[in-house]
Formats: structure tokens, C-alpha cells, sequence
């Protein structure tokens, strides 16, 4: 009833420009099939559950928006500070994932659209120190070690919390973000911000592999969400008890060369990708998810796949070694001489930090053909407690 | 493919329904009444559920505590007084126009809250002012608030610490004629 009403309202409203009423019904009622602003709202209610075994946000489909936003304790802080800072996030976030505004939200109004909002914590390696439980801290959860293609900057680096905001709408992410913000102010600052966006639900069908701002396809051998490859690489079942049902995640901050991305022709970009561009299909394949055959061998004897491309260099036979990406591009004001600031938000999770993510990332770093044209300027590494039960809160494992 | 819990997207829309539905209780399902048994009359039934109860942070000074009060029972409720372990001296607030001016004012009579129903209370609007706070109230800790009925009977909840910015009105002190509500405590 309320959804045909709408519908004939929006529709009038868009043809009749201010018609008498009776009119605009009229019309709306004529042409809305053919009028595609007349469509009812699809996706803002939408709600992912907050509470469970894990954190949302991970094994949930990307959202089109994301914010990841570091902080650093401020001194003083300890154990049972941390204990109210998380019961106080992990309130704010059961709410608004849930389209309730959080308790003491200025503005109520913005809550009511959750757009499949997601809240996921994270802890780094300050957050154990500050709480004088470092001994609980997996030996992961440390700054990566330096590889030779990195230009970290300081502004990209580090951090001692973290909060991963995602959602399907970016005015919910904004205030989300601002109500997030305005309970950690007391307790931490501010060390990083980075947003980051997809392509818009309902743009694509739910669940195909997107494209990131090199044009490529980004995340075909992804586990699929849900599966057993999925839950043996994602989720800690070893170590510290606290973090079992948990994860790490890795931020990785990656400049794309977007001007000498640009004056590479097609065939140099497949070559040092080993896919091509437009189906995201191997060198050796027809079709995205047909596996690459390293060992395809062209008329001249050379791999067909070149040993230094991306997907050679990326991958991993063991599926309890791979990595979950859950990437967003970001696109900055261009600088005064024009050129881009854009590349990626690069969020990995894993088990394990040192076990999994490093190995990959040595690897591309000693002789990926894409090095030419990303850099990482910014690292941060996180441990991803467990979800929480209703009455519970993220990190009482651990804190509590 | 999506099939895990959290990617099982539901229309939010039927839940938001729900929560119009169930009014002031949300999603919390369990009203956050407090405290044991008291040993006046009144307490032992419970007139009172209450819900989302906080308090504006503060070192010193005024502060007040907002939420949802839920009356339960087949009678009204009044309360008369209220007390708690951060101020022990709080007063029963309305906010009013006085002279152009927005100013809060001690409520002639209290908070009477009818039968079955629920009553507000939030920056603007009726609230639990902290007239003078002893215990900084700091974000994230928990206050326990005691509140006095006008049969005598009391009840215990807390609430809980959060920065905010609002809340700001002027404070105009009792008008002639009413009673103040000093605590004991």
C-alpha cells in the first residue's frame, strides 16, 4: 500500500512539476512502468545482524562505501578504559547496524537507514600494550616487515584501534563514522582516515568480482564467501583462546601510477596482470573463474603466464594460505598539476598474519610486473576479535 | 553463494516495523529495571521498566540523566524525587519558553507517567538533572540512579556515561511555591 503510493507520488511528482494533485496521480498512474526515477527504494533498509560467532563486515558481501579509520590511545588509557570504550562502540554499533540511532545520537533521523551498515573492530598492537596484555597479542599482529617496493608514509601507518565502517550508503558511513568518533574522542585520537567506495548496490548483480581504478578485475580467486576455503583461511582456530572465531586484518594503503598506468597499451597491462581486461579471464583461459594453467607454453616456449605476472607471483596452492581481499578504491582531489591521487584501500584478512599475508606480499615484492605502477604508502596490521552475543561487547574475551 | 549469517541480508523494512510496533522496548527486549527488591511497597511490584538510560559526562557541575521510562503497571506513577551515585542532589527538570527564552525549571508535581504507557526523557525536554556532581561522570561508566515514587516506594537503575554536546539550557531555579527535591543521600 505504502510502497504503490509512493511510487505514484514520485512518478506525478517527475512529470507534472507541480500539477494539481489530482493530476499527478492521473499521470503517475499512466506512466510509471516507463518511468525508471518511480522505482521504490531498494536497499536502505536492509539490515546485517551485528551480534554473532563473528564480526560483520567480513563475511559480508562488500559494501559499496567504506570508511577505516585508525586511532591512538591517548596515555592513561588502560584495561578497564578499554573495557568501556568497547562497550560503548559495541553499543553505538548494535544500534545503528540495526537502524536505531545510538543513545545521545544528535542526529536520530540518519539512523534509520542502515543500508547493510557494518561495525568491525580491530585492535593493534598498542591496544595489548596500553592494556598490559601483550602476552594475549598473536605474534602477527605487528607491524609487516619492510618489503623494498614500500613508500609507507607515517599519515597511512599504524594505529592502535581501528574501526571498519561499511555501508551501502554513504551518508549512513558519514554518520556513523561521526557518532563512532564522538565516543572514542575520550578515550583516543585520531591517526588515520581512509574512505573508500565500490560500485553502487544494485549497479551489478550482487557477488560479481569489480573492478578497481586500474580497470581490472579485483578479487576473482577470492574464497567465496561461506565456504569451508573461506572459513580455514579467514578465522583464528589456533593461538590465544580469546581470538578464536576472530581474524587479522591488514590495511594496506596502495597508490595507483594512474599516468603511467596510462601509457601502457592493453597488451602490457594482460601481460603483467596475466588476465585479460575485459573478461578478467586467464591468459590461458576463456572465461574469469577458468583456473590459470601455469605451465601453458606459447610457440616460443615461453609460459604463456609470465612467471613475474601478478597472478603468478599471487598465488598460493594451499587454500588454508590464501587471503580474503575485501578492497575499495579511493580517489582523491587531484594535486595542482593535475595528477591523480587514487588507488586502493587494501584490506586482507587472514588467520594469520605472518603465516599467510606475508608470504604472498614478499613474493609480489621481489618481482610482480605490477609493481611498475602501485606502491603501498600505508600498512597497518590488526587483530579482529570474535563477534558477541546480545548484552555482550567486542573484546570481552580479551578485556573483560 | 551468500548463504553465510551475516551476508544473509533481511528487508530491514519488516524490522522496522517491528520496532514501531513494539514501541519503546525496541529491540532490547528486556527492559533494564534494576536492582533488587526494595523494601517499600511499591518497589516490590515494579511500577517501572526503564530503557536506553544515560547521562551526560561530566567532571563537575550539572549534568542530567535521559532515557525511557516505562510504566508497566495498571496505575499511574508519579515520580517525586530522584537521587544518584554521581550527584546525589538531583532535581525532577522540565524544559519552557520564559520570556522568549529557553530555560530549564523544576516540574510542578513530578513526572507523572499514566498506566501502560511510556515517557520521555531527553536534552530539550523532561529529564533527571544532576544538580551538583561529587563522582566525575566519565564516558563509559555506569551511574546507578534511584528513583523516589509518590507512594514512597523507590527503584535502582543505571545508566550509562556518554560525551555529548547538547543539554545545554539555562538553569532557572524553582519557582515560588514549589517544593524542591533535595536528596537524602
Amino acid at each position: 500500500m505504502g510502497r504503490v503510493s509512493r511510487r505514484h507520488l514520485l512518478a506525478g511528482g517527475a512529470l507534472t512539476a507541480g500539477g494539481a494533485v489530482t493530476g499527478a496521480v492521473a499521470v503517475g498512474l499512466g506512466g510509471e512502468e516507463e518511468n525508471p526515477a518511480a522505482a521504490p527504494a531498494a536497499h536502505g533498509t536492509r539490515t546485517v545482524p551485528f551480534h554473532g560467532v563473528h564480526q560483520a563486515g567480513i563475511d559480508t558481501p562488500a559494501q559499496a562505501h567504506a570508511a577505516f579509520l585508525a586511532f591512538d590511545l591517548v596515555a592513561g588509557v588502560d584495561r578497564a578504559a578499554l573495557g568501556r570504550l568497547m562497550r560503548l562502540l559495541s553499543d553505538d554499533a548494535a544500534r545503528l547496524t540495526q537502524g536505531r540511532p545510538a543513545l545521545a545520537d544528535t542526529e536520530p533521523e540518519l539512523a534509520v537507514l542502515p543500508a547493510s551498515l557494518t561495525v568491525t573492530f580491530g585492535f593493534g598492537p598498542g591496544f595489548f600494550a596500553a592494556a598490559g596484555l601483550d602476552a594475549q597479542r598473536p605474534r602477527s599482529v605487528a607491524p609487516l616487515p619492510a618489503f623494498p617496493i614500500d613508500r609507507l608514509q607515517e599519515r597511512w601507518t599504524g594505529g592502535d584501534l581501528l574501526i571498519q565502517v561499511c555501508a551501502d550508503d554513504p551518508l549512513t558511513v558519514t554518520h556513523t563514522q561521526r557518532m563512532l568518533l564522538k565516543d572514542t574522542l575520550a578515550f583516543a585520537r585520531p591517526r588515520w582516515t581512509q574512505r573508500g567506495f565500490r560500485r553502487s548496490r544494485g549497479a551489478q548483480d550482487d557477488g560479481v568480482t569489480q573492478r578497481n581504478v586500474l580497470g581490472q578485475l579485483d578479487g576473482t580467486r577470492n574464497p567465496p564467501l561461506g565456504s569451508p576455503e573461506f572459513d580455514g583461511a579467514v578465522w583464528v582456530d589456533s593461538g590465544p583462546s580469546w581470538l578464536r572465531g576472530g581474524s587479522t586484518l591488514v590495511v594496506r594503503r596502495i597508490r595507483a601510477e594512474m599516468e603511467k598506468w596510462d601509457a601502457v597499451d592493453a597488451v602490457g597491462k594482460e601481460f603483467a596482470v596475466g588476465r585479460r581486461l575485459d573478461t578478467g579471464a586467464p591468459l590461458t583461459g576463456g572465461r574469469e573463474h577458468d583456473l590459470p594453467d601455469y605451465a601453458a607454453t606459447n610457440e616460443l616456449g615461453l609460459t604463456v603466464i609470465s612467471e613475474t605476472s601478478h597472478i603468478a607471483r599471487a598465488h598460493v596452492d594451499d587454500d588454508r594460505q590464501r587471503i580474503f581481499r575485501r578492497p575499495y578504491n579511493y580517489d582523491e582531489p587531484p594535486g595542482p598539476d593535475g595528477r591523480p591521487d587514487m588507488g586502493l584501500v587494501f584490506a586482507a584478512y587472514q588467520r594469520d598474519v605472518v603465516d599467510q599475508f606475508v608470504p604472498i606480499q614478499r613474493n609480489l615484492a621481489e618481482a610482480d610486473l605490477m609493481n611498475d605502477w602501485i606502491t603501498p604508502i600505508g600498512s597497518a596490521v590488526f587483530a579482529i576479535p570474535p563477534g558477541c552475543q546480545p548484552g555482550g561487547w567486542i573484546g570481552e574475551g580479551l578485556l573483560g | 553463494m551468500f548463504v553465510t549469517k551475516t551476508g544473509a541480508l533481511r528487508l530491514g523494512g519488516v524490522l522496522a516495523m517491528a520496532v514501531l510496533l513494539v514501541g519503546a522496548c525496541g529491540d532490547d527486549a528486556e527492559p533494564e529495571a534494576a536492582a533488587g527488591p526494595s523494601a517499600s511497597p511499591a518497589a516490590a511490584v515494579r511500577p517501572l521498566a526503564v530503557k536506553d538510560m544515560w547521562v551526560k559526562t561530566a567532571k563537575s557541575g550539572m549534568s542530567a540523566t535521559f532515557g525511557t521510562l516505562m510504566n508497566t503497571s495498571g496505575a499511574d506513577v508519579t515520580v517525586v524525587k530522584a537521587t544518584s551515585t554521581a550527584s546525589p542532589m538531583m532535581e525532577l527538570h522540565e524544559v519552557a519558553t520564559v520570556d522568549g527564552k529557553m530555560v530549564m525549571r523544576p516540574k510542578a508535581g513530578g513526572f507523572t507517567i499514566p498506566a501502560g504507557t511510556s515517557y520521555e526523557l531527553e536534552p530539550g525536554g523532561d529529564h533527571l538533572m544532576m544538580m551538583d556532581v561529587k563522582t566525575p561522570v566519565t564516558a563509559g561508566t555506569e551511574v546507578t540512579v534511584t528513583l523516589t515514587f509518590a507512594d514512597g516506594g523507590t527503584m535502582e537503575f543505571t545508566a550509562l556515561g556518554k560525551d555529548f554536546a547538547g543539554g545545554n539550557e539555562s538553569y532557572q531555579p524553582e519557582m515560588p511555591g514549589m517544593s524542591p527535591s533535595p536528596s537524602a543521600g
